[in-house]
């Protein structure tokens, strides 16, 4: 990690702040936001101590969508896993395969060929524009409203995030849960002519995001409703392990497809993005920025896959058999949420002894308590979803 | 004075029917707009180009079943939708549509406006209040905040063309400017930005984006209707449309020179400029983001009531050196 740039907060908000000693009147109002709430982005609550509309406190609750996929895993042969944890971030569900299915190559000691691993470097970062897209719409709905200019912004992101989807059925017959990844390689090869469409794709999303950028970075009310709102020092974040655009946003350099390369990230030259000031508007520079920065590599790279196999996995008679042998393994990959980390304890059967996914939504989830209150109920709102949390990741 | 009583009844019930048929076709304007804006088609199925939509949406919302909270107040909770619909339509009665289509042309036209445009204020916080809501509250509490804070701009943007014609009569007005110039082209450096000002603060009475945060349905679901089904819901959103057409006709009078224009007898002009006004007003609603509360208090009392009384003060000099 590189230098650690501290953006200037001169009073920490107290999450732990007791309510009881704070309003011993009870003046305050309590709001369950959520679970069922047009922009908790899922099932999320937050409690919200109001005092008017002013927040004074908030406590989140997760585990509203928790369906016990770790235990699940735990039941399931290898190769039966990856398509339950492609509902994991269901808004990115690739990045879950690769990092899965990169924990359990990394324990069998297994060499992934070349044109595999450039094709998942292709994937991820198509999938870190499809995601990025689909959190710039959701937050123009937190800001705008359904009935309103954020659901135009929200349809037009949906519009370009389709071409994405459209490359990825192209490959893997699949528009969302590809189930594409498999141990020692991918499943499906790319299909004669892919990288055209790709080019054709990308000369439509490319200049649209100078629109995009034009449409709220430009904008007097998107400035006025995201500068200095939900402000996160680097210091603090770095405590409460929170990785992606959300750190970068706060001024710290720190991008796993630079720093700990995998995949091809090592044979391309990865421009990580960071802005300062760690507020709402700092996260959408950055979201935006790594939209740009990802159709810049995808266009480089999709021209060069090199060519070969694209599974090394010995043939086995079935696949469900493969074993792995005892001891542990933690993989981190980079995804568009941050740190997707897999920790994978095997104890040489089949199954695995233990699996646990380290998703990069629940951290950032737990900077809410720090950086909401002081705002009002409107900012709540930008905030959570300039934090782009998934449920799905969340409670798993 | 019975002819009067006559005139009055025929040209209410003409009048309410138009803005209420007009307040239908308006619903599937908007939507028909606002997909395009938004690359989709919009209403196609019911009817040829979707057109019956909102007659399908009326009936689908006359089926639903009419709850009423447990906990909540219902004679108030019941008794305010109508009323909202009421203070919307009733703005109508004074705009000139021509010379003569005119329900009760008011010696006090203007005063009349913005009093009726005041009360709307009332249905919407009994509502946010008689919920038992808290989502409902807080919009109540912004819908109250908002609409009395706009009501300064609103008036003194008002004062401009009442003190550049002299009248409070809204025929009187409008006759004015088709004597003179419309208020927005001479003397344009007053009315134009008056003008501005009385849509903006119009667009902040009738809870319209980016202004609509009593309903600020992502944050507070769907604000002081959270707990309204049916035809309750249904008349808070007639009475907004309604607001909305008569927000843009009375701008039009005001400022756009109402029924004066050159070839077409005067109800087409009406007609013609309050839709441009009313689409305006969609077309910022489907492009535009949302304002805080507190932001929006400090665009209202910052800016818009100093420009206000500015205005006023030109308005009144302009007619002492120009008489």
């Amino acid at each position: 990690m590189t230098a650690l740039q501290t953006v200037q907060i001169t009073r920490r908000v107290d999450p732990h702040l007791s309510i009881d000693r704070y309003d011993p009147e009870g003046e305050l109002m309590l709001l369950h936001f959520g679970p069922q709430h047009p922009s908790t982005h899922g099932v999320f609550r937050m409690d919200l101590y109001l005092d008017g509309e002013k927040v004074v406190k908030v406590i989140p609750h997760v585990g509203y969508l928790h369906r016990a996929v770790e235990k699940l895993c735990e039941t399931l042969a290898y190769v039966q896993i990856t398509p339950i944890v492609d509902k994991n971030d269901y808004v990115a569900p690739m990045t879950n395969e690769q990092a899965l299915n990169m924990a359990f190559e990394a324990a069998l000691k297994l060499e992934v060929p070349r044109r595999a691993r450039w094709m998942r470097t292709l994937f991820a970062e198509l999938q870190r524009i499809a995601s990025h897209l689909l959190w710039l719409g959701t937050f123009a709905l937190d800001l705008g409203g359904a009935l309103g200019g954020g659901s135009t912004v929200f349809i037009h992101c949906f519009r370009e995030r389709e071409l994405v989807l459209d490359l990825f059925e192209e490959v893997t017959g699949a528009r969302f849960h590809y189930n594409t990844h498999t141990i020692g390689g991918n499943r499906h090869d790319l299909p004669a002519g892919w990288s055209a469409k790709v080019h054709a794709a990308l000369d439509v999303i490319g200049p649209r995001l100078d629109e995009y950028e034009a449409m709220t970075l430009e904008n007097r009310i998107f400035l006025d409703r995201t500068v200095g709102v939900g402000k996160l020092d680097a210091e603090l974040a770095l405590e409460l392990g929170i990785t992606g655009p959300i750190l970068r946003a706060c001024g710290v350099d720190h991008d796993l497809r630079r720093d700990a390369p995998f995949h091809a990230y090592d044979e391309v030259k990865v421009n990580v993005v960071t802005a300062q000031g760690g507020d709402c508007l700092a996260r959408a520079q950055v979201r935006l920025g790594e939209m740009r920065e990802s159709v810049r590599l995808v266009r480089e790279m999709v021209d060069s896959v090199p060519e070969g196999s694209i599974n090394s996995g010995k043939p086995v008679k079935l696949p469900v058999q493969t074993k792995i042998p005892p001891g542990q393994v933690y993989v981190a990959i980079e995804t568009p949420r941050g740190e997707l980390g897999t920790y994978l304890v095997s104890d040489g059967t089949q199954f695995p002894y233990r699996l646990k996914i380290r998703p990069p939504s629940l951290h950032a989830l737990s900077a809410l308590p720090y950086i909401i209150p002081g705002g009002t109920v409107s900012d709540a709102v930008a905030i959570l979803g300039s934090v782009d949390p998934i449920m799905g990741e969340v409670d798993r | 004075m019975n002819e009067g009583l006559l005139h009055g009844v025929v040209y209410s019930v003409l009048i309410v029917t138009v803005v209420l048929t007009a307040t239908a076709m308006a619903l599937w304007f908007e939507r028909k707009f606002a997909a395009r804006l938004q690359t989709r088609l919009g209403p196609t199925i019911v009817g040829p180009i979707g057109l019956l939509q909102p007659v399908a949406d009326l009936l689908k919302l006359l089926q639903k079943e009419d709850i009423v909270p447990d906990n909540a107040d219902a004679a108030i909770f019941n008794l305010v939708p109508p009323l909202a619909a009421l203070a919307a339509l009733g703005a109508a009665a004074v705009v000139p549509f021509s010379p003569s289509v005119v329900a009760s042309d008011l010696d006090v036209g203007v005063l009349y406006v913005l009093a009726i445009g005041a009360v709307t204020v009332l249905p919407i916080f009994g509502a946010g209040w008689s919920s038992n809501n808290k989502l409902a509250l807080l919009g109540g509490m912004r819908a109250v905040a908002q609409s009395i804070s706009y009501e300064v701009p609103l008036l003194l943007s008002a004062m401009v063309p009442v003190i550049l014609s002299g009248s409070l009569r809204l025929g009187t007005i409008v006759q004015t400017q088709a004597d003179h110039h419309w208020f927005v082209v001479w003397p344009f450096f007053i009315g134009l930005p008056a003008f501005g000002i009385f849509m903006l603060a119009m667009l902040a009475e009738a809870n319209r984006i980016p202004f609509d945060i009593p309903e600020a349905e992502s944050e507070l679901v769907a604000g002081v209707t959270t707990e309204y089904t049916g035809m309750k819901f249904a008349l808070f959103y007639m009475a907004e449309y309604v607001h909305t057409i008569v927000a843009s006709a009375v701008g039009a009078a005001l400022f756009l020179g109402g029924w004066d224009g050159p070839f077409f007898p005067g109800l087409h002009w009406m007609v013609l400029k309050t839709l441009i006004l009313f689409t305006a007003v969609y077309w910022i609603r489907w492009t535009l983001l949302r304002f805080r509360s507190d932001q929006l208090m400090g665009l209202c009392w910052k800016w818009l009531v100093p420009m206000g009384v500015l205005l006023v003060g030109a308005a009144a000099t302009w007619v002492v050196v120009f008489p």
